[in-house]
C-alpha cells in the first residue's frame, strides 16, 4: 500500500513534467522534461518491483538509468554538431 | 511493522515530497535555466531518498545492493547530463532570464 501511494505520487510529478515537455517554448525546456521523466520512470520500476515482490526489476531500472543518459548526451551531441558519429 | 518498515515509509514520503515540490518548480519557474534547478533536485535529492528508503525496507543483502549502485549512478550521471544540457543551451545562445523579462 505504502509503494501504491509512492507510485502513484510518481505517477503525477511525470504527468506535470510530461505537460512542461510538451509546452516548453524551447527544445531545450522538453529534451529537460524528457531527462526527468526518465529519473522518474527509473523510481518507478524500482517502486512496481517492489509491489509485486520481483526484485529483478532493479535491473531494467538500472539499465533504463544508463539508456535515459546515453540519450540525452546523444541529443546534445546532434543538435550540437548536426553528426552522431 | 519492523523498524525498516518505518525508516522507508518515512523516506519515501520524503523523496516524493520533493518529487512533487521539484514538478511543481519545472512547471512554474520562468526560464529555462531557472528549471534546470529543480529538474536537477529530483534527480539527485528524490530518487536517493526514495531509492534509500527501499534500501532499509529490504535489509542489507545483494538486492539492495543493486540499489545502492543505481543510487549512486544516477548521482553522479544525472548532474553530468543537467550540466551538460545547461552548457548547450548556453552555447547555443539561449539568453539568461532576468526579473522584468517576460516568461519565457
Amino acid at each position: 500500500m505504502m509503494f501504491g501511494l509512492a507510485a502513484l505520487a510518481i505517477v503525477v510529478a511525470a504527468i506535470m513534467v510530461l505537460y512542461r515537455g510538451i509546452k516548453g517554448p524551447r527544445v531545450y525546456d522538453r529534451l529537460l522534461a524528457i531527462n526527468s521523466m526518465g529519473t522518474k520512470t527509473v523510481i518507478l520500476i524500482a517502486l512496481i518491483g517492489y509491489m509485486y515482490e520481483r526484485p529483478h526489476f532493479l535491473d531494467i531500472a538500472l539499465v533504463y538509468a544508463l539508456i535515459n543518459f546515453i540519450g540525452t548526451i546523444a541529443f546534445l551531441k546532434y543538435r550540437e554538431t548536426g553528426r552522431l558519429d | 511493522m519492523d523498524i525498516g518498515t518505518i525508516i522507508c515509509g518515512v523516506l519515501l514520503f520524503i523523496g516524493c515530497f520533493f518529487i512533487l515540490v521539484a514538478s511543481v518548480g519545472v512547471l512554474r519557474f520562468p526560464d529555462f535555466f531557472t528549471r534546470i534547478h529543480p529538474a536537477g533536485k529530483t534527480d539527485t535529492l528524490g530518487q536517493a531518498c526514495v531509492l534509500i528508503g527501499l534500501i532499509f525496507y529490504e535489509g542489507f543483502d545483494f538486492i539492495s545492493l543493486k540499489l545502492l549502485i543505481i543510487v549512486v549512478f544516477l548521482l553522479v550521471v544525472n548532474p553530468t547530463a543537467t550540466y551538460a544540457l545547461a552548457n548547450a543551451a548556453f552555447i547555443s545562445g539561449v539568453k539568461p532570464w532576468k526579473k522584468g523579462d517576460k516568461r519565457q
